[in-house]
């Protein structure tokens, strides 16, 4: 696993010193700044991968923050934490460079799922047209999925899913990323519909072979890998 | 005098004073333009006079010379009258007429004159008098003036004079009072409207600004300032009802949740019996975070603070594509899921209907199936006139008519329903989503089951108009 960066900009400091300890036990190096403009002046000297801007914040507010260190041209990817959560809230966060958004209160579980996320999406350079886990293919240009050479045939969305998936190998995907991804959905279903598809998908995939590569993440989401 | 500074400085009073200042310069042009042609009548008549008795005095001049004038003027001025008479020699020595003084060099002059005079038998110096006359020369030196006494006309101006400040006075004096009782009339309904205002924002949010009944500019101001009052009241009365429900419906979970972890404390032994503990924390709590959302939307839905974040959509493609999300949950459930949806348009927030439609679909794979019904649910969108109707129907139990407009109420759970998942605020939300686009929603009977249906105004956009399709 590869060993991420985070800055963390969280002015209250339980919230900080949780997800400081978190990242860290996560196999991470966490550092945290508690007002908009230490978190700026670290963000702009540090190597982060991937920058936790809480919005509400002293001196300087989240989206400012944002919005200054693009204007300077720097592109570290950065994940919003706010408790303001409603999709007009959303919007204005992503508007204002942020990459992804998540309102409190979170489990600690989605937010790292998401960071790593982001932070390997700036590691891999040009999009893939071939992914591989296993003995499992999925080819984006012709939309022809194998498993150990044996074609398998997927409904659209089934494909999407599984592309999602796949594009994050190896990591932690939870079923909101799956919502927002594969449905462009930001809302809360209330049951397990996310869960159904991935069954369904998991009985086409793996269903007959010895080495499940689909896997449910206890209390976080799904993750393929061989 | 402090009240009398109030009422001077009043809008009324300034309106008052206004019309007032045009009245009396109204009046006092009418007034003067008629002195005016009254005095030019009365110096017509005073020329035409003295022009014919100047006639009548040529002609006995021609009969019997200065004599014979001399003669007439002073038989003439024996008469009473206006009728003024000089005649004098080329010093100045008068030698007949009934004028006593003129100024002097006034014989010395020509034509038509305006003069002072004192008439020959006022023995007391008084005032003297004014003349319209006119004065010729005589052969010989003689100096003759014919005159008349100006007093009626100057009489006249002064009657119309008088009658002007008279007029003005009186409009004054009566413009004053009535100023006075209008303006105490107004700051009387307006301060009754500023202390209904001081109690309402004390805290009496049902009281409302007194309306006169007059239908006047104040009482609509007042009825306007009311309804916006309710509106306010109403929005308050709301964000009461969700803090007692949150207060009232939130705590049984919590206690749970505390329940949970206290039990884990005392009796749990082992790392398993601790993570099954937490995981069932989590759950909870996850349950209270998805119930909060819920009561923080409906609240925001009520409170009509979204609309700005609404746009153009399709909801026959939400329908279509949350019916593709919930197939697989409603096989699972042992449940068959039809959509029909046709494209129509509404002006909304995608994420607001397309969490009302899950929802409700989410409803009915819960509640929609009895034992021996074909357990269908059918979701459709489609256009009906100016509207978009959205539908989920099931083939359950349904709900009893009685019971309809009470499972929109927050919380809400029918006994029947108490002992599944679920946060009673489903339908709520719905239909508070529902008006916040000014729409409604109505349950109905599926005959069996629940038929709920939503009714949104559909979206015209104006470019489409223009190419004919709609």
């Amino acid at each position: 696993m590869r060993v991420m960066r985070i800055l963390i900009v969280e002015d209250d400091r339980d919230a900080a010193s949780y997800l400081v300890k978190a990242f860290r036990e996560a196999g991470h190096v966490a550092d945290h700044a508690a007002d908009g403009e230490t978190g700026l002046a670290l963000a702009e000297d540090g190597p982060y991968d991937v920058l936790v801007i809480d919005r509400m914040l002293p001196k300087r507010d989240g989206l400012s923050l944002i919005g200054e260190l693009r204007r300077k041209g720097r592109e570290t990817p950065v994940l919003i934490l706010s408790a303001l959560g409603q999709v007009d809230d959303r919007v204005k966060g992503l508007r204002a460079g942020g990459d992804d958004y998540l309102p409190k209160p979170y489990s600690f579980s989605e937010l790292l799922a998401r960071v790593e996320v982001l932070s390997r999406r700036r590691a891999t350079g040009a999009p893939d047209t071939l992914y591989r886990v296993g003995d499992l293919e999925l080819d984006r240009l012709t939309h022809r999925v194998a498993r150990a050479g044996e074609e398998i045939l997927l409904q659209p969305r089934e494909f999407r899913l599984l592309e999602y998936l796949m594009k994050n190998a190896g990591q932690v995907v939870t079923r909101t990323m799956l919502l927002e991804h594969v449905w462009d959905y930001h809302f809360d279903p209330q049951t397990n519909v996310i869960d159904v598809h991935v069954s369904r998908l998991r009985s086409k995939i793996d269903k007959g072979f010895d080495r499940p590569l689909i896997h449910t993440i206890r209390g976080a989401g799904y993750s393929v890998r061989a | 005098m402090n009240r009398l500074r109030t009422l001077l400085s009043t809008t009324a009073f300034k309106i008052i004073a206004a019309y007032l200042f045009i009245f009396v310069l109204f009046a006092g042009v009418v007034i003067g333009s008629l002195g005016f042609a009254t005095q030019r009548l009365f110096t017509d008549q005073i020329t035409e006079t003295v022009e014919a008795e100047v006639r009548g005095l040529a002609e006995q001049y021609a009969i019997g010379g200065i004599r014979r004038l001399v003669n007439v003027i002073d038989e003439r001025a024996r008469r009473p009258g206006a009728s003024l008479y000089m005649v004098a020699t080329f010093s100045g020595e008068v030698v007949g007429g009934n004028i006593g003084d003129l100024p002097p060099g006034t014989l010395g002059l020509q034509g038509w004159i305006e003069t002072d005079y004192r008439r020959a038998d006022e023995t007391s110096p008084t005032k003297p008098h004014r003349a319209l006359a006119q004065v010729y020369g005589l052969p010989g030196g003689f100096r003759l003036l014919v005159g008349r006494d100006l007093e009626e006309r100057d009489r006249m101006r002064e009657i119309f004079g008088r009658g002007f400040r008279l007029s003005l006075l009186f409009a004054l004096v009566l413009g004053l009072i009535g100023a006075y009782f209008v303006t105490r009339r107004v700051l009387k309904r307006i301060d009754a409207m500023t202390e209904s205002s001081q109690r309402i924002m004390a805290g009496d949010l049902s009281g409302r600004l007194p309306v006169a009944g007059t239908r006047d500019e104040l009482d609509r101001l007042a009825g306007s300032l009311n309804v916006m009052l309710a509106r306010i009241e109403t929005l308050m009365t709301g964000m009461k009802e969700v803090s007692d429900n949150i207060a009232h419906d939130l705590k049984t979970p919590l206690t749970r949740l505390r329940n949970r972890a206290e039990e884990a404390l005392r009796t749990a032994s082992g790392d398993d019996a601790f993570k099954a503990a937490l995981g069932g924390i989590i759950d909870e709590s996850d349950g209270l975070i998805r119930t909060f959302n819920a009561l923080l939307m409906i609240a925001r839905a009520e409170a009509g603070n979204q609309r700005e974040g609404m746009a153009p959509l399709d909801l026959g493609e939400v329908v279509s594509g949350l019916g593709e999300l919930y197939e697989p949950s409603a096989e699972e459930a042992g449940m068959s899921l039809s959509v029909s949806a046709e494209p129509v348009r509404i002006l909304g927030s995608r994420e607001l209907i397309g969490q009302v439609v899950s929802n409700l679909v989410d409803n009915a794979i819960k509640y929609g199936r009895t034992e021996g019904s074909d357990a269908r649910i059918e979701l459709s969108a489609r256009a009906e006139d100016g509207f978009a109707i959205l539908t989920v129907a099931d083939r359950g139990p349904g709900i009893a008519e009685a019971d309809h407009a009470r499972v929109l109420e927050r919380f809400v759970r029918l006994e029947t329903s108490r002992s599944r998942p679920g946060s009673g605020l489903g339908l709520s939300l719905a239909a508070a989503v529902a008006r916040l686009h000014g729409g409604s929603l109505t349950l109905a009977d599926n005959g069996p089951g629940l038929k709920v249906v939503l009714r949104l105004p559909r979206w015209v956009d104006e470019a489409s108009h223009a190419h004919g399709k709609v």
